[in-house]
């Protein structure tokens, strides 16, 4: 639908602060505003003119609609569309377009404008691609059909309720980034399936996400579609692994995600639907759907949605992404095949030790307690957990060291039938000291409300090169 | 409403039918009769034809042609049957 349709009938001039006759008739558009209708859309700064109501068009939506070549261009609008215009500044032909006399009186009769900014270079040719359609099916829901149940059982949905993909939200959606809609984001399995930024927009929309939301779901799928994570091995796994998606940086903030109080439950739109979104892609383009490729035997709610982000402001690590060799000052987003959380609750230790201990104890159950090197784990360690490690001047590499030694046991105890257990390690992979997590097998993120002695262990699925490792990329390369 | 589409594109939007059945022998078979006059000649012979395959056979009847068979018939029909033939006649 054209920006133009949403407009009063009336006069519109499109203007923008870098433009020397825009600002010379800045007095002119101030006297045109007090006497009649008058919109006035600026393509670069919504604050020029100073003290006017301007609608924003610095995304240039309105600008392309309107095919504007010079800035200012006054139009007269009747019934959303355009009946004359006149083009720079010419004293004569606007009073007459305007009817108002005396106008501008101190400036010289005419004045030629500046180059509008939709020819830029790389920016015509960004707004020539979307405007140039997107190119997905279209499905037409007949008007007596409810689209939600119509969406349903095309087999859109993980279950629940999603937003209908109308081209206007799609295309609200794609405001989002500045990439084109057809650009390939990723080859997502299990089908490789080329999933574009529309593609990837459209399952965004019906996840419920907001536009500025999406170059982080970009971001993910980006990152799920590794052969690092391997999102293959991951979806059709009869464990119980999902995608979990770990935020940090600045967009963390500006999006309002959640990293405090239930970080990794429901309540923030951000957390719940971005990590939604990304199952869906993978769903709906890659195919992983439950009970085709997806053999999970239980699966988890982390295939829904399992994502947070960091709270990196009372962390008294470095963050995540960080560790994982992002620069700082970037928003980044890791991926991590797990489930979860399995929660380690100790209100008793005052010292870091002790606290490790417990951890140790309870990391031991990941996958199974006489299983070594073979599930990885990801510790959302909450702040008075984190307090506890700081006080006796822990920093994460020793907690690191320190629960390595912990969690590291004696072959005869975790072979197969020790303990009276069937399961344990294969007789001839046991050695004869044998370590629970492989060494980039445990990870730590700072997350949580600040009452309560807990941390929660988000278990993993297979480890390592065989399996699926962490994947961390850029969001800012999707803005 | 217009829609655009989430997933590969791979499958067509139009409603598929079920699967077909590799055999009927040993299957069970629903014989739906409409309620249209003589349906139940030509399924009384399919029933006889169906048995000698070995064939489990139930018959249903809907009260009236004049309206779809109910939500719970077809539902019984589903639960109870592998396939089901419905009868036409007139």
């Amino acid at each position: 639908m054209s920006r133009l349709a949403e407009l009063d009938d009336g006069f519109l001039v499109v203007v923008k602060s870098d433009c020397e006759t825009c600002q010379m008739v800045e007095p002119v558009l101030g006297a045109m505003s007090a006497r009649t209708g008058v919109a006035i859309a600026s393509q670069d700064d919504p604050s020029f003119p100073t003290g006017l109501k301007v609608i924003d068009d610095t995304a240039l939506g309105l600008s392309w609609d309107l095919q504007t070549e010079t800035t200012p261009t006054l139009y007269r609008i009747e019934k959303g569309k355009v009946v004359e215009s006149a083009t720079g500044w010419n004293r004569e032909e606007w009073q007459r377009l305007t009817g108002i006399e005396g106008l501008g009186t101190g400036l010289p009769a005419s004045r030629p404008g500046c180059g509008s900014k939709i020819f830029e270079p790389g920016t015509f040719e960004r707004l020539n691609a979307r405007s140039g359609g997107l190119r997905a099916r279209r499905v037409i829901v007949a008007p007596a059909v409810d689209p939600f149940e119509a969406m349903m059982s095309l087999g859109w949905s993980d279950g629940l309720p999603v937003v209908p993909p109308t081209e206007d939200r799609v295309q609200r959606m794609l405001e989002g980034t500045s990439h084109d809609p057809a650009e390939i984001v990723c080859v997502m399995a299990p089908d490789l399936v080329e999933c574009t930024v529309e593609k990837v927009a459209i399952n965004a929309v019906i996840a419920g996400c907001k536009p500025e939301y999406l170059p982080v779901v970009l971001a993910g799928c980006e990152a799920v579609a590794t052969d690092l994570f391997n999102i293959h091995g991951v979806a059709a796994t009869t464990q119980f692994a999902g995608p979990v998606l770990i935020v940090n940086g600045p967009i963390r903030l500006e999006l309002q995600m959640n990293s405090g109080i239930n970080a990794l439950g429901p309540g923030n739109r951000a957390n719940a639907t971005i990590g939604r979104a990304v199952n869906l892609v993978v769903r709906n383009l890659g195919g992983a759907r439950p009970g085709g490729v997806d053999r999970s035997t239980l699966g988890s709610p982390a295939k829904w949605s399992l994502c947070f982000a960091e709270d990196e402001e009372g962390s008294p690590w470095e963050p995540l992404s960080i560790e994982r060799g992002m620069a700082e000052g970037v928003s980044a987003v890791s991926a991590f095949a797990g489930h979860g959380p399995h929660e380690i609750v100790d209100q008793a230790s005052r010292d870091a030790a002790s606290l490790a201990s417990s951890f140790a104890a309870q990391l031991r159950s990941v996958g199974h307690p006489k299983l070594m090197g073979f599930l990885d784990a990801l510790v959302v360690v909450a702040p008075e957990h984190a307090r506890v490690f700081t006080d006796s001047g822990w920093d994460k590499p020793r907690l690191r060291n320190e629960l390595t030694e912990r969690l590291t046991f004696d072959g005869d105890d975790v072979v197969r039938g020790a303990g009276g257990i069937a399961e344990g390690m294969p007789q001839h992979r046991v050695q004869p000291r044998m370590t629970k997590f492989r060494p980039d097998g445990l990870w730590f993120a700072h997350a949580g409300g600040t009452a309560g002695m807990f941390s929660g262990i988000i278990s993993g699925w297979t480890g390592g090169p065989r399996g699926s490792q962490m994947a961390t990329v850029s969001i800012d390369n999707w803005k | 409403m217009e829609l655009l589409d989430p997933t590969a594109e791979s499958a067509p939007i139009a409603r598929q039918g079920a699967p077909r059945l590799a055999a009927i022998e040993g299957g069970t078979i629903g014989l739906l009769d409409i309620s249209k006059p003589r349906g139940d000649v030509f399924l009384d012979r399919l029933a006889e034809l169906l048995a000698a395959r070995n064939v489990t056979v139930r018959r249903y009847l809907k009260p009236t042609h004049a309206r779809p068979a109910s939500a719970d018939l077809r539902s019984q029909i589903a639960g109870e049957c592998d396939a089901v033939v419905e009868a036409l006649a007139d």
